[in-house]
C-alpha cells in the first residue's frame, strides 16, 4: 500500500516531463508518419495521398546523391575524428602541464557554436581574403590562391578540416578518459618487460580502448549523418547541389520549397537509415566484445 | 606529484588514477632522455598552435579596419587597432542588442523548462519505486532515438496551430527536446548518488517529499544542476537550424542567425571585418563560460558520454 502510494507519488514526479516528451516528441514523431502520407504544404492544404511521397523519393536523384554525399562525408571525417582523437588522447594524457594545457586548447572549440565556428571557417577558406591560401603561398605549398568551394571535393575537405578543428577535443577527451581507466601497473609491468612506448600503446592502449573507439565512432557518425549547418553556411549545398547534405535537402523540401508531406518523408527515410547503421554498429561492437 | 593538478581534478578522475600517473611519470622521468622531453614539448606547442590559429587569426581580423579587413591578399596582423567592425555589427538592421536579448531569452527559458523538468523527472526515477521505472525512463530518453532535425517538419506544423512560431517559448521547447534526455539522465544520476540515511533523517524529521528534495537532494547536487544550467545556455546559444526555421522574422533572429544575415551583406560584398567581429561576440560567453568553469563542464561530458 505504502509502495503503491510512494511510486503514484514518483510518477507525479516525472509527470511534468512525460506530458512534454508525449505533447513535443511522440506527438510530432506520430504526426510525421501521417504527414509523410499526405501533400501537406507550408502555405496550407493537406490531403491523403498514400505512399505517393515514397515513391517520389524512390526517384528523387538529389535526394539519393545527398544521402550518398551525406555517407561520404561521414566515412571520411569519422576515422580521421577517432584517429586524430587517439592520437591527441596520447599526447594529452602525459602528466605535464604542458600536456594538460594542451588538453584544455584542444577541447576549446567543442564549446563554440557551429554555426560561428563555419562562419570563421568559411573566412579563412575564402579565395581572396582567406588567410589559408595567404598560409600556403607563404609556405610555398601552391603558386595561386585556391578556389575552394567552387569544387564539391575541395569544398567537402574544406568542411572536414574546419570539423576536425571543432570537434576532435570531444573524442580526445573520451579517449582520455579510456586510458586513464586502464590499471597503471599493466604499463607497468610491460616497461619492466621492456616493451617500447609504441609496442605498449599497440599492445595494452589500443586493444583496451576499444570500448570507448567504438562509442566515439558511434556517436560521431551519428552526428556527421545529421550535419547541416557546416554545410548550408560554408557550401550552400553547391555547387549545383553537389553539397546537399540528407538533413540540408529535408530543410530545402519542407521549409524552402514548402513541400512539407514530402519532407516528412523523407525525414522518416533518413532516421530509418540511421537507425539501421547505428543497430548495426551496436551488434558488432557487441560481437567484437565478446571475442 | 602529491597533490592532484587543478585541471585534472576538472575531468572528474579518481585519486586513485592520479596517484598512478604520478608513479608512471617517476618511471617516465627515468626513462626519458632530454632530447626527447624537448621533442615532446615542441609538439604540445605545435597542436595548440594549430588550435589557437582559427580563433587568434579572426579575433585579429575583427579589430582591423574595415578596408584593411576586406583587402586582398590579407595580412595577419591589423596595422591599426580599430573597433569599427564592432560597431558596424552593433548597428547591424535591428541592432546587435535586439539580437543578443533574442538568444538570451531562449536560452534562459530553454534553462527554466530544464530545470522544471528534468529535477522532479529525476528526483521521481532516483528516489520513488515507480511502475515500469525503466520504460518511464526510455520513454524521457525518447528524443535520442528520434534526432530532432528530423522533427522540425511536425513540430512547424503543431506550433504554428499553437501560435508557438516566433516565440521566444517555441524556439526554447525545441531546444529543451534537444537538452531533456542529458538532463534527466544527470540528475537521475547526481540524485541517486545521495546517500540514503540523509533523505531517510528527513523523513524522521517530517519532512514531505517536496521538502526533501529542497532541502536535502539539491543542495546535495548542486555541481549536477551547475552542469545542467551550462549545457542547456551553451546548446541554446549555439543552436542553428531550429532557429533559422522558427524564427524567420528578422527582429526574431538569434545571435548565430543574424551572423548568416552579416555575411549574406549587401549587393554580394561581403563585410568580412563585420562577420569576425560578429564571431567574435557570438563565441565569448561560451569561451568564458568554459575557461571560468571547466571543471563542471568537461565532467558533464564524461558523464552523459562514457556511462
Amino acid at each position: 500500500m505504502i509502495a503503491m502510494r510512494r511510486g503514484a507519488m514518483g510518477l507525479l514526479y516525472a509527470a511534468p516531463a512525460l506530458a512534454f516528451v508525449a505533447f513535443f516528441v511522440l506527438y510530432p514523431m506520430l504526426d510525421l508518419f501521417r504527414m509523410s502520407l499526405t501533400n501537406a504544404s507550408l502555405l496550407g492544404g493537406s490531403e491523403f495521398i498514400g505512399v505517393k511521397n515514397y515513391v517520389k523519393a524512390a526517384g528523387d536523384a538529389t535526394f539519393w546523391h545527398s544521402l550518398a554525399f551525406t555517407c561520404e562525408y561521414t566515412l571520411l571525417i569519422t576515422p580521421i575524428l577517432i584517429g586524430a582523437g587517439f592520437l591527441l588522447a596520447l599526447v594529452a594524457v602525459q602528466p605535464s602541464r604542458l600536456a594538460k594545457l594542451t588538453r584544455a586548447v584542444v577541447f576549446m572549440p567543442v564549446v563554440i557554436g557551429l554555426g560561428s565556428s563555419s562562419l570563421l571557417w568559411v573566412w579563412l577558406f575564402d579565395e581572396q581574403v582567406g588567410l589559408i591560401n595567404k598560409l600556403l603561398l607563404d609556405l610555398g605549398l601552391i603558386g595561386q590562391p585556391m578556389v575552394w568551394f567552387a569544387d564539391a571535393t575541395l569544398g567537402l575537405w574544406a568542411v572536414i578540416l574546419s570539423i576536425v578543428w571543432k570537434v576532435v577535443g570531444y573524442g580526445m577527451i573520451l579517449m582520455i578518459a579510456g586510458v586513464q581507466s586502464i590499471g597503471v601497473d599493466i604499463f607497468e609491468a610491460a616497461m619492466l618487460d621492456g616493451a617500447s612506448y609504441w609496442q605498449r600503446v599497440a599492445r595494452i592502449t589500443l586493444p583496451l580502448s576499444v570500448r570507448t573507439i567504438a562509442l566515439a565512432t558511434l556517436v560521431s557518425a551519428i552526428g556527421s549523418m545529421l550535419a547541416f549547418d557546416q554545410f548550408y553556411i560554408m557550401t550552400a549545398g553547391g555547387p549545383k547541389s553537389q553539397t546537399f547534405t540528407s538533413v540540408y535537402w529535408i530543410y530545402q523540401n519542407s521549409f524552402i520549397y514548402f513541400k512539407q508531406g514530402y519532407g516528412a518523408t523523407l525525414s522518416i527515410l533518413l532516421m530509418a537509415i540511421i537507425f539501421l547503421a547505428s543497430s548495426a554498429q551496436l551488434l558488432l561492437m557487441r560481437r567484437g566484445a565478446r571475442t | 606529484m602529491s597533490a592532484a593538478p587543478p585541471f585534472s581534478r576538472g575531468f572528474g578522475l579518481s585519486s586513485r588514477n592520479l596517484r598512478g600517473a604520478g608513479s608512471l611519470r617517476l618511471a617516465m622521468r627515468r626513462a626519458a632522455t632530454t632530447p626527447s622531453l624537448y621533442l615532446f614539448g615542441a609538439l604540445c606547442v605545435a597542436i595548440m598552435a594549430v588550435m589557437l590559429f582559427p580563433i587568434v587569426m579572426s579575433l585579429m581580423a575583427s579589430l582591423k579596419t574595415s578596408v584593411e579587413a576586406s583587402a586582398s591578399p590579407p595580412h595577419y596582423f591589423p596595422s591599426e587597432i580599430s573597433f569599427e567592425n564592432y560597431a558596424r555589427v552593433f548597428h547591424y538592421q535591428a541592432g546587435l542588442p535586439t539580437y543578443l536579448i533574442n538568444s538570451f531569452s531562449v536560452a534562459s527559458l530553454t534553462i527554466a523548462l530544464c530545470l522544471v523538468l528534468a529535477v522532479p523527472a529525476g528526483y521521481g526515477l532516483a528516489c520513488f519505486p515507480i511502475p515500469a521505472k525503466e520504460a518511464v525512463f526510455l520513454i524521457l530518453l525518447l528524443s535520442l532515438m528520434a534526432p530532432y532535425q528530423a522533427l522540425l517538419t511536425p513540430l512547424h506544423r503543431l506550433f504554428t496551430t499553437l501560435g508557438l512560431a516566433n516565440t521566444y517559448l517555441g524556439l526554447a521547447i525545441i531546444h529543451t527536446v534537444l537538452q531533456l534526455p542529458f538532463s534527466v539522465y544527470l540528475m537521475r544520476n547526481s540524485f541517486e548518488a545521495v546517500p540514503k540515511e540523509l533523505a531517510e533523517a528527513a523523513v524522521m524529521d517530517g519532512a514531505g517529499s517536496f521538502q526533501t528534495l529542497w532541502r536535502i537532494f539539491l543542495p546535495a547536487a548542486l555541481p549536477s544542476l551547475v552542469t545542467l544550467v551550462l549545457f542547456a545556455f551553451i546548446a541554446s546559444w549555439n543552436e542553428f537550424i531550429a532557429a533559422l526555421i522558427f524564427m524567420n522574422r528578422e527582429s526574431g533572429f538569434t545571435v548565430p542567425v543574424m551572423l548568416v544575415g552579416v555575411r549574406q551583406g549587401h549587393f554580394g560584398a561581403v563585410d568580412w571585418g563585420a562577420v569576425q567581429a560578429g564571431v567574435m561576440i557570438s563565441i565569448a560567453p561560451c569561451l568564458l563560460i568554459y575557461l571560468l568553469l571547466q571543471k563542471y563542464y568537461v565532467s558533464g561530458f564524461l558523464n552523459g558520454a562514457v556511462k
